[in-house]
């Protein structure tokens, strides 16, 4: 039973998933590799201050790209009357978050490490630097991937719920930008983990709360 | 209740197998907050709503991701529920020809069928239809109430919120106007008990 909703979760949300996927889902990743492109245009094409500067830009523009899906995460399916469905089939909404929440960061953690090479080299990182950028998103995706969902799942029976959780996600996600962005200035691997013990927080914490909050518009 | 408002109270409804009800009343009268209670997606106010079996829910949301193709949309509830008919399910309601269209290029009544065969699949025993025939042309009217007939007459329960007469025999009628809660009334408790064997 979880195995079908991931795999229908992920049919709905993965970006190049073919008929079944919807058009939108590739936007982070495009979004993420345009702010890359974009950046070296807009403070000049100087190496020095690109390779320095670079990762921090990788990193904001990932917090961004988190974004971008979640106005479609939840709410949706409640008007669908989806998630009220697969109660009555028996899924705890802890379940069906923590399957969400899976599909959620497949479809835009690992697209997103395999575009920040791309990113990386527009960029002019050099390899220590990308070393870092790509195991501090490997650790800190998931965290975004659970605090998105949670926020999804809060706003989704307002009205203004997509703008607003575009607000409430940036503070929220500042631990791991801090963390993250900083073992880039300190060129120092030891502060990602404690990007990667804040994701494991937050992913552990996710499903309960989003579930709660889920239950609570029913 | 629904919001702050208590909706009716002092109901009591009873059904044993292959009993059905037709719940009538007006708009916003609680038809189908009482169909969601007794799915236990939202809890009474007081009293108790007791089902054994599976519960099958039939409302006007779908449940099918519009961006897929109506086969994919139905064959994820079909997998799901371990449906074994699905070409005769499919067949039945006259969906055969529509399995490669995305969900959100059929019409109110092509996606009420979809519906119908979602629940048809999913082969629950307590059958709680929310305005199964609202959007629906004569002919697919006839078929969702001999539907019903069908699972009726094979043990099943149905209860079934409804504008229009169904053409269904043995059905009992429950008019919620009868239990209407006036709208002060919300220090007093309401009584609402459902028993499905």
């Amino acid at each position: 039973m979880i195995l079908l909703l991931l795999r229908r979760d992920l049919a709905q949300f993965f970006p190049f998933a073919g008929s079944g996927g919807s058009a939108g889902a590739a936007l982070p990743v495009i979004f993420f590799v345009a702010v890359a492109m974009l950046y070296p245009f807009a403070v000049g094409p100087d190496a020095n201050v690109l390779a320095r500067t670079g990762g921090g830009v990788i990193w904001i523009a990932a917090l961004l790209a988190a974004i971008l899906p979640l106005d479609r995460l939840v709410a949706r399916d409640i008007e669908l009357g989806h998630f009220d469905q697969l109660r009555l089939r028996g899924l705890s909404e802890e379940a069906m978050m923590a399957v969400r929440m899976a599909a959620h960061w497949m479809s835009f953690g690992p697209p997103l490490i395999i575009a920040a090479l791309p990113a990386a080299a527009l960029l002019q990182l050099d390899g220590p630097t990308l070393h870092l950028v790509l195991l501090g998103l490997l650790a800190g995706t998931p965290g975004l991937a659970a605090i998105g969902l949670i926020i999804a799942a809060l706003t989704a029976s307002l009205r203004s719920g997509a703008a607003l959780s575009g607000l409430l996600l940036i503070p929220l996600a500042l631990p791991i930008l801090i963390f993250g962005a900083g073992a880039l200035a300190r060129a120092d691997a030891a502060s990602l983990g404690f990007v990667a013990a804040i994701s494991l927080g937050l992913v552990a914490i996710a499903p309960f709360a989003a579930g709660a909050a889920i239950r609570a518009v029913r | 209740m629904r919001g702050d408002r208590l909706l009716f109270r002092r109901l009591s409804l009873d059904l044993g197998p292959s009993q059905g009800c037709h719940v009538t009343g007006a708009n916003g009268a609680g038809k189908t907050t009482l169909l969601r209670t007794v799915a236990g997606l939202s809890a009474p106010f007081a009293g108790d709503v007791r089902c054994a079996g599976s519960v099958g829910l039939m409302d006007e949301r779908s449940a099918l991701e519009p961006d897929m193709t109506l086969g994919r949309a139905l064959g994820f509830w079909f997998a799901l529920d371990r449906t074994r008919e699905r070409a005769s399910v499919l067949d039945r309601l006259r969906l055969t020809q529509l399995v490669d269209v995305p969900v959100r290029y059929l019409s109110t009544g092509q996606t009420k069928r979809a519906g119908i065969a979602r629940l048809l699949g999913q082969d629950a025993q307590i059958w709680l239809l929310d305005e199964p025939l609202s959007g629906l042309d004569t002919a697919s009217q006839d078929m969702v109430s001999a539907l019903i007939s069908e699972h009726l007459g094979t043990g099943g329960i149905a209860l079934i919120a409804s504008h229009q007469p169904l053409a269904v025999p043995g059905l009992t009628t429950l008019a919620i106007e009868d239990f209407i809660a006036p709208h002060q009334s919300l220090s007093k408790t309401g009584d609402l008990g459902e028993t499905g064997a």
